[in-house]
């Protein structure tokens, strides 16, 4: 069967995803990076400790990662705890064509919400330097992918994925990431810093080769797609189990 | 013409057996899968529509399996009991959205179709969310026949409906079953099921319990012993002046009070137990059936 994107899929994923009052977060979060930017702009002036804190610290480390939480669980999560998605299922279409076309939408959202504020709020940190803003939007944008993958297998494997992300997120990605320095090695927002550091012109992420951080982020992107369109393959519909 | 096939087919959650041995054959016409709650039809529906696998043994829709087989999807139109539905699109949106992921060429059309076809023509532009339980049984339905699938699976269809909608239905599914679609539908109702079906598959407890065309099912839960329960003034000299009688086959005391009876002839019994309580001045304060129940007789069915 082969893979394609299919619209119909990404079309109920976007009602999916806006139809819930939970899609209202997806507005505030980039607001709030935004709105933070002029705030530091305005009280600390254009200064490149601030801007690198504020666009890292809450831009890739804390907004991507929401985002591509809310976006990706949004379009699969519900379908599978009450059942409907037995309606995409139950037809004779190749489960990664499903995976793909939501994660098409999911990545549509994370630009929007995502890749674009950060870079907005980039310019605002610091205007006479626009590649400052553009590095950090492309890692947010190879960092936010690799979230949507790996959400989106958690949403197939466990029905409480968006608490499990959350924990992840808290515990793994920031408390654990920003005390132990081993973590980078296995932490996408950190892969996500090394991404933007080249075109950027910062520092980041210590120790972190910019060769690894793609390879890592495009294996957890692919192997993500694989599996969970691996387990749609054997999707149980009566959840008795 | 499609046909499903289950050999030897059991199925078990860690220690729990939900499915034990079943072989059967549904066939073109309208099967009724029926069992009281918690046999195993939800289960096996699960397995003929290739969302979930046997633990043991095969099931296959013309030679075919069902198991991580999503060609098999072009000939099967599955109605799920579970009622979540796209609740945030329109009816017609729902129903072209299935149209479009079959990859029917006028999707549209096809859609208008099987909306007429449950009656949902008028309600068709309201999002689902205002749907009553009956319209989102129907639209559910009207998703499943887009494709005109040659197998209909349907999951206690008739639930949530009121009499106008069940009548509807009941004809829709003997019209397709009269077309040669295989049709299959479960049900714990065995009025509901005898009114449409042609074949009767019975499960009870996760065994295939009966097989046979209703009148068969019928004879086999009509022609059984009843038991009743009878609270008199002298439980012990009534139940010895009922054995006396050849309508009854046993009679118990119990430890809580009363006497548990199985009548061999039902109708005998009812003429004989007043006329005997009174010639020997016995007060009868309470006569009540104890296996009314379907599942009582689905109990006997097995034993059988």
């Amino acid at each position: 069967m082969s893979v394609a994107f299919s619209p119909t899929v990404a079309r109920i994923g976007v009602h999916s995803v806006f139809g819930r009052r939970r899609g209202v977060l997806l507005f505030v979060l980039p607001a709030v990076l935004i709105g933070l930017a002029v705030l530091v702009r305005l009280l600390v002036g254009e200064d490149e400790l601030a801007a690198r804190h504020t666009l890292y610290g809450l831009g890739l480390v804390v907004v991507v990662p929401l985002v591509a939480l809310l976006a990706t669980t949004g379009l699969l999560a519900p379908e599978i705890d009450d059942g409907s998605i037995s309606y995409l299922l139950a037809k004779p279409i190749s489960r990664y064509s499903i995976v793909l076309s939501k994660l098409a939408v999911a990545a549509v959202c994370v630009v929007a919400f995502a890749v674009v504020p950060v870079l907005a709020a980039g310019l605002v940190l610091r205007t006479s330097d626009p590649w400052f803003g553009l590095g950090l939007a492309l890692g947010a944008f190879a960092g936010g992918l690799a979230y949507c993958a790996l959400f989106a297998l958690l949403s197939v494997l466990t029905r409480h994925a968006v608490v499990v992300g959350l924990i992840y997120l808290l515990i793994w990605e920031s408390l654990l990431g920003g005390l132990l320095d081993g973590v980078r090695w296995l932490s996408v927002s950190r892969w996500s810093g090394a991404i933007a550091e080249p075109v950027a012109d910062v520092s980041l992420v210590d120790g972190l080769g910019l060769g690894y951080a793609v390879v890592a982020t495009v294996l957890v992107i692919v192997v993500g797609v694989w599996l969970t369109g691996r387990r749609l393959r054997a999707f149980n519909l009566t959840g008795d189990e | 013409m499609s046909t499903i096939l289950l050999e030897h087919v059991s199925r078990w959650y860690r220690n729990v057996v939900a499915v034990n041995d079943v072989s059967m054959t549904i066939g073109p016409g309208v099967t009724g899968l029926l069992g009281p709650n918690g046999a195993g039809k939800s289960t096996l529906i699960a397995m003929m529509s290739g969302f979930l696998a046997p633990s043991t043994g095969t099931v296959t829709l013309d030679g075919e399996p069902l198991w991580r087989n999503e060609k098999v999807y072009r000939k099967i139109g599955l109605v799920p009991e579970r009622e979540a539905l796209f609740d945030y699109l329109t009816g017609r949106q729902f129903v072209v959205a299935n149209a479009e992921l079959h990859g029917l060429a006028e999707p549209g059309a096809a859609a208008q179709a099987a909306i007429a076809l449950v009656e949902m023509t008028d309600a068709q532009d309201r999002t689902i969310s205002t749907y009553s339980k009956g319209m989102r049984q129907r639209i559910k339905m009207a998703s499943s026949l887009v494709h005109d699938p040659a197998v209909l699976l349907l999951d206690e269809p008739f639930n949530g409906m009121d009499p106008r909608q069940r009548m509807h239905l009941m004809g829709l599914l003997r019209t397709m079953g009269a077309e040669g679609r295989t049709v299959l539908f479960s049900s714990h109702i065995l009025e509901e099921v005898e009114q449409v079906a042609r074949q009767i598959e019975v499960v009870v407890a996760g065994r295939h319990a009966a097989s046979g065309d209703f009148g068969a099912i019928r004879r086999l839960m009509t022609d059984r012993p009843n038991r009743f329960v009878l609270r008199t003034g002298d439980d012990r000299t009534m139940a010895s002046i009922l054995l006396a009688d050849g309508s009854v086959r046993g009679a118990r005391l119990r430890s809580e009070g009363g006497i548990e009876i199985e009548a061999s002839d039902f109708g005998r019994f009812s003429e004989v137990l007043p006329r005997m309580a009174r010639d020997h001045g016995i007060r009868l304060l309470d006569v009540s059936p104890t296996d009314e129940s379907l599942e009582s007789v689905f109990a006997y069915l097995v034993s059988a």
